[in-house]
């Protein structure tokens, strides 16, 4: 038993219904209680869907319990079978119908319905969402997919995307994309937008393209298996890995690498002048292990960023990422307790935090600026407009998304040369961001205790951490107060560390600067 | 008396066939009230014993995640807890404990049954009596049970504060109780008009505090501010208190007719319920009628969400002038509904329990102006070109009494006026 208040993933069930959501022509009959049918506004509401999920939900009450819940399943996937005419049946228990054991699947199968019916085993208690996609999507595959020849041109699958996926509508579009370029046409995109039928003829294709590991890694192994296909390991997120990707393309078809660059800005914007002041800046970085991963890399590799902090809540994923986050000369952080990576945020004090929307509420809390970067994610991480992850443009959409939460590089010059103007004082914020300007501005003056709020608004303002017995004198912390916001935690946390290295009970002015000098980059 | 609207010919829907489904259906379980709960009893702790799935739905419902310092969670049961029995037991008062020393603001503990934990008959009333004595006198531990089995949407705070009243005081003199979660604005109102019309004292469940509980006995009469209390008020009965009958207060004709059905038992006369309530009565329906402008003859259906269907339907028909096609509650209480049944006039489906598709085959073929719907069909409904109104936001909106009644009006006219508002076809 473990105590949890929000949490990453859903159970296994959701997961299986992202995926039959995903596609057409498939219904999921699942057999639950009333109240599991909160899963359809996930997708309704928070992707904005314009149908419910092909789902039944068997809905057995307490009354049914010592009666036929079996027979009720089987009234649910007759009527479901007649009304939606689907190619293929999923089904499956959620976590209640688990416990009373009246095996869907081979219910289902005794029932004699005229299309194929996949039976989905979800240890509800085990495993989750993740574990729901890429197992559903598995079985289906396994119960579908035949061996074919193979198409005369080069055609890749692209595997993983399913409904409810952080950017999957636009990665798929980017991504067919930089395969049309290479010449390289798309078979079967899967599961989002396919068919049964589709699935039945993924074995044409000459690769696949696994985008997800997540969501799709069991298929795409045993498709290499068992249809001899490779699939591509390298997932194109960000410059670097993006020419990766085309090149293991190119190795795995034998065609040449054809990359039409010129859409790619990242690379200008991240070289051009105003983007110094990103240089060094510290980040936190937490999501599902194949988004914190990419992450990492665009943040350091091609904005110049700190890597601070690096994990993910798929334990699935924890080797790469332990093996990453070494590479970055950090400890990976593998947990899905929120409350964790929220510690760890307060501890380390980022300037940016790339997250999921549970970071988004801790970042919002601790003052800190946040970008969203992997599921879970809330309806504004849906956007209306074409915002891959993945490609080139994926690329440009990382860049302004890292760096939007920021001041803006010559605001941030502004604000160190009139950091006493009542403008341009901390608490202001970036001037892009409207509703965060407190309204004390308006009245002019720097608020009194502006920065002691802005750097740590949950605690108190000195002799925390490194300064166990380090004191601050009022004059050093007016000078601290001086230090623009965004670089203060970090002038305030060097400053703590060096004066209890060399054993200073007291930190004057003189310390801050010695500090100061010490750090210098 | 007050000049009202006539009363429908024979006995309004009282007597009409209901319309009685089973099938799948389309609502939350009774967990979902603890999302309304918790912030009513701010000293109180809702620890659901369930599954991810559980949490996955509170998550959920909850919409935007309220952050600072949530009072409820999921005690996840895991594959060695539905091993063995006496080991969940000592899992969950470890749990419990860890929770309590963390939290010493936390007065009341709720434990909350789920699905799971009722079909494996993890026995929470045992748990919570040992629970009770470890942590007396500090922590008052109550189970209730939200599972999706037993309880639908807002029979969750009917099962919750049912298991509150055995444990109140002992009450002799007569006093009024309001019974149901209202939003603290709506209760002040509450509050302030039964003082203008010189009723007290007034005690109100559920307290907002522990120390606030009010007390039972054979002397207190108390007034349901929800329809979906049917349990609670069985246990009140049982207590010796006695319910005061009347259409639940909303709108300006609702809010009336409680307040008069309270003002007889206790007494008022006419001149002092005119001069409380004049006032009010006359905002309301100035507010009402604002909406009522794009509500006029449109038409209605209701699917079943959390036992407000009957009492807003006739506030929708009665002072808005819609017309209702179908009102669908998942659960109808007789007693508790008759008065509202009654000044609804004839003529829509009354409909309980829910096939959803079944149902909505019969909202396409209605093509209703106005469609009342849970969240996971509205999107897939007005993709279809239908209208339709979230039933949600009327549980987690201050609706009830005078003051609010031209807010309700408008949670309802918006979609409409929105349609209206919209031009996204391409040009002629």
């Amino acid at each position: 038993m473990k105590l949890t208040v929000w949490t990453y993933e859903g159970p296994p069930h959701v997961g299986a219904m992202r995926v039959a959501t995903g596609m057409e022509g498939l219904h999921f009959v699942l057999h639950a209680p009333q109240g599991d049918t909160y899963a359809d506004l996930l997708f309704t509401m928070i992707e904005r869907r314009d149908r419910r999920p092909p789902v039944t939900y068997t809905t057995f009450q307490a009354r049914d319990l010592g009666g036929d819940t079996a027979n009720l399943f089987r009234t649910a996937c007759r009527e479901a079978w007649e009304r939606f005419r689907p190619e293929a049946l999923i089904v499956g228990a959620s976590c209640t119908a688990e416990l009373i054991q009246d095996d869907p699947g081979g219910l289902a199968e005794s029932m004699g319905l005229p299309v194929p019916v996949v039976a989905l085993e979800l240890p509800s208690y085990q495993r989750k969402e993740n574990f729901g996609t890429d197992e559903t999507f598995l079985r289906l595959v396994r119960a579908l997919a035949r061996p074919a020849a193979r198409t005369p041109q080069v055609t890749a699958n692209l595997i993983g995307p399913t409904a409810l996926g952080f950017r999957h509508r636009d990665d798929v579009a980017e991504v067919t994309r930089l395969l049309a370029e290479m010449g390289i046409a798309v078979n079967v995109v899967a599961p989002l937008g396919a068919r049964p039928c589709d699935i039945a003829r993924l074995g044409a294709a000459h690769l696949n393209v696994l985008m997800y590991p997540e969501h799709g890694e069991a298929a795409a192994r045993w498709m290499e298996r068992e249809l001899g296909q490779p699939y591509t390991k390298t997932v194109p997120i960000g410059v670097g890995a993006t020419r990766a990707f085309l090149a293991e393309v190119s190795q795995l078809t034998g065609l040449p690498v054809r990359a039409d660059t010129s859409r790619l800005r990242l690379p200008w914007w991240s070289r051009s002048v105003d983007s110094t002041y990103l240089t060094g800046k510290r980040v936190f970085v937490f999501g599902d292990g194949t988004h914190a991963m990419a992450a990492a890399r665009v943040a350091r590799d091609e904005i110049g960023f700190e890597v601070v902090g690096l994990g993910c809540y798929n334990r699935e994923m924890a080797r790469p990422v332990r093996a990453l986050a070494k590479e970055f000369g950090l400890e990976a952080l593998i947990t899905d307790d929120y409350l964790e990576v929220e510690a760890a945020i307060e501890r380390l004090a980022p300037e940016l935090v790339l997250g999921t929307q549970m970071e988004r509420h801790t970042a919002k809390r601790l003052g800190i600026p946040c970008a969203v970067i992997s599921a879970p994610v809330h309806v504004q991480d849906f956007p209306a407009r074409y915002a891959p992850q993945m490609g080139w443009e994926g690329a440009n959409v990382l860049f302004d998304t890292f760096v939007h939460p920021l001041v803006m590089g010559l605001e941030e010059h502004l604000l160190h040369m009139f950091r006493e103007d009542f403008e341009f004082h901390d608490a202001a914020g970036p001037s892009h961001h409207g509703a965060r300007a407190p309204r004390s501005a308006a009245v002019g003056g720097p608020p009194p205790d502006a920065g002691a709020s802005a750097d740590a608004p949950r605690n108190p303002p000195a002799g925390r951490d490194a300064g166990a017995g380090v004191v601050w004198l009022p004059a050093a912390e007016t000078e601290l107060r001086k230090v623009p916001f965004f670089v203060r935690g970090k002038a305030r946390r060097n400053t703590e560390a060096y004066a209890a290295e060399r054993g200073i009970a007291e930190i004057g002015v003189e310390t801050l600067y010695e500090a100061k000098a010490h750090y210098a980059r | 008396m007050t000049e009202g609207r006539p009363l429908p010919a024979s006995r309004g829907c009282r007597d009409a066939p209901v319309l009685k489904e089973r099938g799948q259906r389309e609502v939350f379980c009774g967990l979902t009230g603890i999302v309304w709960l918790h912030r009513k009893m701010p000293d109180a702790f809702f620890l659901v014993v369930g599954s991810r799935t559980c949490a996955h739905l509170l998550q959920a419902a909850a919409g935007v995640m309220i952050f600072a310092e949530p009072r409820f969670g999921t005690a996840i049961l895991e594959e060695k807890d539905l091993a063995g029995m006496a080991d969940a037991h000592e899992e969950l008062d470890r749990e419990v404990a860890r929770l309590l020393s963390r939290r010493p603001d936390i007065r009341r503990l709720f434990l909350v049954g789920s699905c799971p934990s009722e079909v494996i008959r993890l026995d929470l009333a045992r748990a919570a009596e040992r629970l009770s004595r470890r942590h007396a006198p500090h922590v008052a531990v109550v189970n209730f049970s939200g599972s999706g089995i037993e309880t639908t949407f807002t029979e969750g705070e009917d099962a919750c504060l049912a298991a509150m009243v055995p444990g109140l005081p002992p009450a002799e003199g007569r006093e009024l109780l309001l019974v149901g979660a209202l939003p603290d604005v709506v209760e002040d109102q509450a509050l302030r008009l039964l003082s203008g019309l010189g009723i007290g004292p007034v005690r109100v469940l559920p307290a907002r505090r522990a120390d606030g509980a009010p007390g039972v006995g054979p002397q207190t009469v108390y007034a349901l501010t929800q329809p979906f209390l049917g349990a609670t008020a069985a246990a009140l009965d049982r207590r010796g208190a006695r319910r005061i009958a009347a259409p639940f207060p909303f709108g300006e004709e609702g809010t009336t007719l409680w307040l008069r059905a309270i003002a007889a038992e206790f007494g008022v006369s006419d001149e002092t319920f005119a001069r409380v309530t004049d006032a009010p009565r006359a905002r309301a329906r100035k507010a009402v009628a604002a909406a009522a402008a794009t509500l006029r003859g449109r038409s209605v259906f209701f699917l079943p969400d959390s036992q407000l269907e009957i009492p807003l339907a006739r506030f929708l028909v009665r002072e808005c002038g819609m017309e209702a096609v179908e009102v669908g509650s998942p659960y109808i209480h007789a007693d508790l509904a008759g008065p509202d049944l009654d000044l609804l006039p004839a003529g829509p489906v009354i409909s309980e329990g829910q096939d959803v598709d079944r149902q909505l085959d019969r909202v396409r073929a209605a093509r209703p102006d106005l469609t009342v719907c849970g969240l996971g069909l509205a999107n897939p409904l007005e993709a279809e070109g239908l209208t339709t109104k979230w039933a949600i936001e009327l549980v987690f909106t201050p609706i009830h009494l005078y003051d609010q009644a031209g807010d309700l009006a408008q949670l309802f006219a918006r979609p409409l006026r929105r349609r209206n508002l919209l031009r996204l076809e391409a040009a002629e």
